[in-house]
């Protein structure tokens, strides 16, 4: 086990007091239950009043956020789009389309950004004010790290255009110089101006020469020629017009080494580092993640940004985008997956944590070889499902990934909520749809006791309708057939109503339970003024009589109901029998007779 | 070329409906409603799309479609329809109807009318722990109809405390969607595929006609309904004949959800059916609808 590398961060929950009492806690999917036990720590057992609630903790609360949902819909399309990305595609045209696709991540970044802080902006209280400014200059963070990345490790500019590249970062990333000028260029006589010779050198970077200037003496003429001149001393001399070490150090770059390779980038920036700072202050951590990525160590960025970071989305869209450059080496971690996979794996969670967002995560654990199917199989059974149109969603995308088991589990979930209902007919067709041929015998069994109690079908339109999804389960055929029989019956068709119900018992469907209620059902046709059975059928139906009445259990000791029930059974035996003989006898005359006789 | 406005909302919408004009009016239509599912918090929304005085030069609306207001809603909802110039109805997932008004001059909705028994589980607990959602919703004013999951229907009037008419186990599995045929006449659709057609002015809780998906066609006749399926065919029926849908075309990748009715008065002969129904479905010319 790898030891921290800082002290994790302590949260105070309001209301627990954890200086008296022991509290416990739960983890959950993507949340945590924390309360307060009545165990004092301390020795005596007393009875002190404890916090009454229950409190759920959530370390990503990002998910939540309104705006940042932005970012999660659409960086999720540019990831699909990544993972289609032809994999025969090699050199140039390759490599443009991965920068393409880092600089749409980087787009989305700043869409954020913007909406973000057009919203601090409008808001009322200063408190929310503040929370989203810095959650602004979260993003910018992110976007000035993703930027630098595009720049050294997926661009991977040779020396010369790499300098240019960090000019263009650097411009992006200080806004100041830009309004600063607007001011400067707007006055009459920009030379007079204060900010004029501040523009001048802070300007240095990003217009270049396009700042026009009189060739007058000036103290402020001859720094700017030594500036030009690389002399780092008096570069650091107007380090308040410099916003940061590394505008300093692409400034530095600009005058002393334009055509720096990226090999040396480290030294220069290390150096600029620490010049800037001049033993004041310590590096921050986005120093500290900048620093890395010039030493081109990209799993320190990563590590680094995982720990800065609250939620995962960053380091997992980046890791995935590196990765498809080819420049992570396949180290495994621990737990057997790389460390692309590691992190898709975290932020996919966290997305199925949120109500609405687990249909992104589902895309995401289909990119990961090794363990997504499985995380996929565990994470979509707990999506709480209180209506059927978010099951049949849910189910759709189980079947699509041939999730059988997903699949059985999820109906068979929504079966019993619907048994629990006494909606049988529901229950049934989701146990046809998860083809559980055991719930299904089930569902069948209830309708048919059902029918004993009320001596009718409920949910006729289920039943007559089943077409080839009778064949389920057999007591579900039975269910189907008994009806067809009821059905035929009613139509007056007697012959076919006749044969159907021997062949009910004949072919073993009927469970034996049954098989009193399909007898007695013959009796009416047995007694019609046509003969319907003929001779062999009645034979056959007198077998079955047989066969039911020779397994009847020993009379021992028995109350009077259960003499009253034999008495009853008796009695309908005898009236079958009488039945089974008098047709016997009419269909042999019907039999041996000529037509028309 | 046409512009497509796009706006992200931060909510799953799964319904939204044009506001019904005044009638005689020759306006184009300006305002809809959505509604989210989903999410912790369900809202019921009405937009605005252009007008404001900004025309550009082909006469078109310009710019982004602007949200007037929202309202919490309980339960995610499940449909929504127009019920006239300024109601909205609402189907819940826990089994409550709401009537929502809107106030066109301080841009507020508020809650007119609402109908908290309207479907639930019988059994013990009270109903309003054992709320059955409510699949679908629709409007012929001043009637409303509701069907539940649970297989009820529900004939509600605007300003009636309680339902006119109520049928109990109308179907064994889930309803999905209702829509009006004809007044008094409904038709429903099941998750087990079947049409059945309904007459409120009759007595009894049977429906007057089912119809369900087999593999057989039947001549086109006059009165056709299409209904979508889960696997994307649009089926095309004859309610007045037969039980089998006409035909079958293969529409879209994922779930369809609500049936249309195809107004017999749009036209004239099968040729020009043909015609309408895929300029209504933007579907490819090469399709037909054919009659044995």
């Amino acid at each position: 086990m790898e030891e921290l590398d800082g002290e994790p961060a302590v949260t105070v929950i309001p209301g627990v007091n954890s200086k008296k009492n022991q509290m416990c806690f739960d983890w959950g999917p993507g949340e945590m239950l924390v309360c307060e036990t009545s165990f004092s720590k301390k020795e005596k057992s007393e009875m002190v009043p404890s916090c009454p609630f229950i409190y759920i903790i959530r370390k990503d609360v990002d998910v939540y956020s309104q705006i940042l949902r932005k970012l999660f819909n659409e960086s999720h399309g540019i990831f699909l789009g990544l993972q289609r990305i032809d994999e025969e595609l090699t050199g140039k045209s390759r490599k443009s389309q991965l920068v393409r696709v880092s600089k749409n991540y980087r787009s989305v970044i700043r869409a954020c950004m913007e909406e973000m802080h057009q919203v601090a902006i409008a808001a009322k209280d200063p408190a929310s004010g503040r929370q989203f400014s810095s959650q602004v200059s979260i993003l910018s963070a992110m976007e000035l790290i993703w930027n630098l990345c595009e720049i050294l490790f997926i661009e991977v500019a040779p020396a010369g255009h790499l300098l240019l590249h960090l000019l263009d970062w650097v411009r992006l990333h200080v806004c100041e110089v830009d309004s600063l000028s607007a001011d400067v260029l707007g006055s009459e006589n920009p030379s007079n101006h204060d900010s004029f010779w501040n523009l001048g050198l802070g300007g240095m970077t990003s217009h270049g020469w396009s700042l026009p200037y009189t060739f007058a003496t000036n103290p402020h003429l001859e720094s700017l020629l030594k500036i030009m001149l690389g002399d780092e001393a008096a570069l650091l001399e107007q380090k308040e017009l410099l916003s940061n070490w590394y505008h300093f150090l692409v400034t530095r770059l600009l005058y002393s080494n334009p055509t720096v390779k990226p090999i040396d980038l480290h030294y220069y920036a290390q150096s600029s580092l620490d010049l800037f700072l001049g033993g004041e202050s310590s590096p921050e951590p986005l120093d500290n993640i900048l620093l890395a990525a010039f030493e081109f160590d990209i799993h320190q960025v990563i590590k680094e940004c995982s720990i800065a970071l609250s939620n995962w989305w960053f380091v997992a869209h980046l890791t995935d985008l590196l990765d498809h450059c080819k420049l992570l080496q396949s180290h495994n971690l621990y737990f057997g997956s790389n460390m692309r996979e590691f992190l898709l794996l975290e932020y996919a969670s966290g997305l199925f944590a949120h109500p609405s967002l687990w249909q992104l995560g589902v895309d995401y654990f289909d990119y990961c070889p090794k363990l997504g199917r499985v995380s996929l199989e565990l994470h979509i059974e707990r999506i709480p499902l209180n209506t059927e149109q978010k099951a049949l969603k849910v189910l759709r995308i189980c079947e699509q990934r041939q999730m059988t088991e997903q699949v059985r589990s999820i109906c068979k979930i929504l079966a019993m909520k619907a048994v629990r209902n006494n909606r049988l007919g529901s229950a049934l067709s989701w146990s046809i749809r998860a083809k559980d041929a055991a719930f299904a015998t089930l569902v069948s069994d209830r309708f048919l006791r059902d029918y004993c109690e009320r001596g009718c079908f409920s949910d006729l339109d289920l039943i007559d309708n089943l077409g080839p999804a009778m064949m389920l389960s057999d007591r579900l055929t039975f269910l189907g057939k008994y009806r067809e029989f009821h059905r035929m019956y009613g139509e007056k068709r007697f012959a076919d109503a006749a044969s159907l119900l021997l062949s009910l018992m004949t072919s073993g469907i009927a469970p034996r339970s049954f098989w009193m209620t399909l007898l007695t059902d013959a009796l009416p046709l047995l007694e019609q003024k046509q003969v319907i059975f003929s001779a062999e059928q009645t034979y056959e139906l007198m077998q079955c009589l047989e066969d039911l009445t020779s397994r009847r259990p020993v009379r021992g000791e028995s109350d009077i109901q259960q003499l009253q029930d034999e008495d009853i059974e008796t009695t309908k035996v005898e009236m079958l029998r009488l039945a089974l003989a008098r047709n016997l006898a009419r269909a042999i005359i019907r039999e041996g007779s000529l037509e028309g006789s | 070329m046409e512009e497509i406005y796009v706006k992200f909302v931060s909510q799953k919408i799964s319904k939204t409906r044009w506001r019904p004009l005044p009638p005689g009016s020759l306006q184009t239509v300006e305002t809809f409603a959505t509604e989210s599912w989903d999410n912790e918090e369900s809202y019921v929304s009405p937009w605005s799309i252009g007008d404001f005085g900004n025309l550009d030069s082909d006469g078109g609306f310009e710019g982004d479609h602007q949200l007037l207001c929202d309202i919490r809603h309980h339960g995610d909802v499940m449909d929504l329809q127009f019920f006239d110039q300024e109601r909205i109805v609402t189907a819940s997932s826990t089994g409550y109807v709401t009537v929502f008004l809107h106030h066109p001059n301080n841009q507020t909705l508020s809650v007119n009318q609402q109908w908290t028994t309207a479907h639930y589980h019988p059994g013990p607990g009270s109903p309003s722990h054992s709320g059955a959602p409510c699949a679908a919703v629709v409007c012929n004013n001043p009637e409303i109809v509701t069907v539940g999951e649970h297989g009820r229907i529900n004939l509600f009037k605007a300003d009636h405390k309680e339902a006119i008419r109520t049928i109990d186990n109308a179907d064994s599995s889930t309803f999905h969607a209702v829509t009006f045929l004809q007044t008094p006449e409904i038709l429903t659709v099941n998750s087990i595929g079947q049409l059945k057609t309904w007459n409120f002015r009759q007595q009894g809780n049977e429906p007057s006609h089912i119809l369900s998906l087999t593999s057989d066609r039947v001549p086109l006749h006059c009165h056709v309904v299409a209904t979508g399926g889960q696997d994307g065919i649009l089926s095309i029926w004859d309610v007045r004949q037969g039980t089998m849908p006409v035909s079958l075309l293969k529409a879209h990748e994922a779930e369809m959800w609500e049936p249309t009715v195809l107004r017999l008065k749009y036209f004239l002969s099968e040729n020009v059916l043909t015609r309408f129904l895929f300029q209504e479905l933007g579907l490819s010319e090469g399709r037909t609808l054919s009659a044995p």
